[in-house]
């Protein structure tokens, strides 16, 4: 008997290398369950280069393939063309690559696989920064983060720019499926997976998933945090197919103010500093409102 | 069908449970087995199994299956606490 509609099949193991509380590897478990075994992941330098632990160890039991930084766009078309020569169109090609890797190191190689239309996934976990090489700031960092990159000290140097968003970039780029999830909500999360599973040709889904390593908040708030990202507007679920765009409207909204408080990565913002990442959020907000009406 | 060399050493063997400071239990006598510590367990630590309708709260959810937390792969985070709703697993401290 099962109260979750939540696939029950397992395949990422217990026994990975992951910090107490990590976001990332839900987000990787909840995706496996909706690809299935058949299936086969390609992961740049990032935190899941490093959760599988130690060779010979692996945590996933289908089949991995370590590619450099900037080329997980070019591993996932070469496979999926390599598997398509061998008659095995059946496998889903999945790029799960980092922000960094994807924002800044990986974005043309991305956007090529894209373009050229290959039938595969690119799903990008999103944790805001360069979590696994220690915590720096990344094109995905949003405005007023402290990372070891943008030190505040006494001149003040947090991160000044807004969050890169690049399933936004992807939307712009004509890509077929292109989704935003996060992994509080892992029904709305492993639905989008499905729902990409029934279009042939690029996928891009981005995934936010909260590090208490490199967000400074304790690991028991990462699902919690996680859903007021959702909820304060600051990360948005949607979901872009076949021309058609769907937003999600939270439904208990809470301030950009109770989300900054929720992380000691944000705790040097003063008044003025949360009302201009509060007002990005807004205009945001009313932008893909507008798209959404279109 | 091998697609890729896999190396087959799985991390089963690695017990990530020597990292806990803090150990969840769960009071099975008011868990509604609504399943949402295993959903959010980022470790994989928590396997529902049959055979818990002796201590089930209420007779609707007897049949349903029970998570059993295995401390060998627990990390302590606390999230499966943290997120319960019926607030019916306790963080204790870990003895030596």
């Amino acid at each position: 008997m099962m109260p979750t509609s939540i696939p029950q099949q397992e395949l990422m193991e217990p026994g990975h290398t992951a910090c107490q509380g990590c976001g990332a590897t839900l987000a990787m478990r909840y995706a496996l369950k909706a690809l299935g075994k058949k299936t086969v992941v390609s992961v740049p330098a990032s935190c899941w280069a490093v959760i599988p632990g130690a060779m010979p160890n692996r945590t996933l039991d289908i089949p991995m393939v370590y590619t450099p930084f900037a080329a997980t766009g070019a591993s996932i078309s070469g496979l999926r063309e390599a598997l398509d020569i061998r008659g095995d169109s059946d496998y889903n090609v999945v790029g799960f690559a980092g922000d960094g890797g994807t924002a800044d190191i990986g974005l043309q190689s991305l956007s090529g696989a894209m373009e050229r239309g290959h039938n595969v996934f690119y799903i990008m976990y999103d944790n805001e920064g360069y979590m696994n090489t220690g915590v720096q700031r990344s094109g995905s960092t949003p405005y007023g983060a402290e990372t070891t990159t943008t030190p505040v000290g006494l001149e003040r140097n947090f991160k000044k720019q807004q969050k890169k968003i690049v399933a936004d970039i992807m939307m712009a780029q004509g890509v077929p499926y292109v989704a935003t999830a996060t992994i509080a909500y892992p029904e709305d999360l492993i639905r989008k997976v499905q729902n990409a599973r029934k279009i042939t040709g690029p996928k891009f889904i981005q995934i936010l998933a909260p590090c208490p390593t490199g967000w400074y908040y304790p690991p028991e708030k990462t699902i919690e945090v996680s859903r007021m990202a959702v909820q304060s507007r600051m990360f948005l679920l949607y979901e872009y197919s076949e021309g058609k765009f769907r937003l999600t409207k939270p439904s208990r909204p809470v301030t950009v103010k109770e989300y900054v408080q929720s992380q000691k990565r944000f705790s040097h913002m003063d008044e003025n500093e949360i009302r201009i990442l509060q007002e990005e959020v807004d205009r945001r907000w009313g932008e893909l409102l507008e798209k959404e009406s279109h | 069908m091998v697609l890729v060399p896999l190396a087959d050493a799985s991390s089963r063997a690695n017990h990530t449970g020597l990292w806990r400071t803090l150990k969840p239990v769960i009071d099975y006598s008011s868990c509604i087995r609504c399943e949402i510590c295993w959903k959010f367990c980022p470790d994989n630590a928590i396997n529902l199994e049959d055979g818990g309708s002796a201590s089930s709260p209420n007779q609707k959810v007897a049949s349903f299956s029970i998570p059993v937390i295995d401390y060998n792969y627990c990390k302590g985070c606390g999230i499966c606490a943290n997120e319960c709703p019926e607030k019916c697993i306790e963080m204790e401290f870990e003895e030596e």
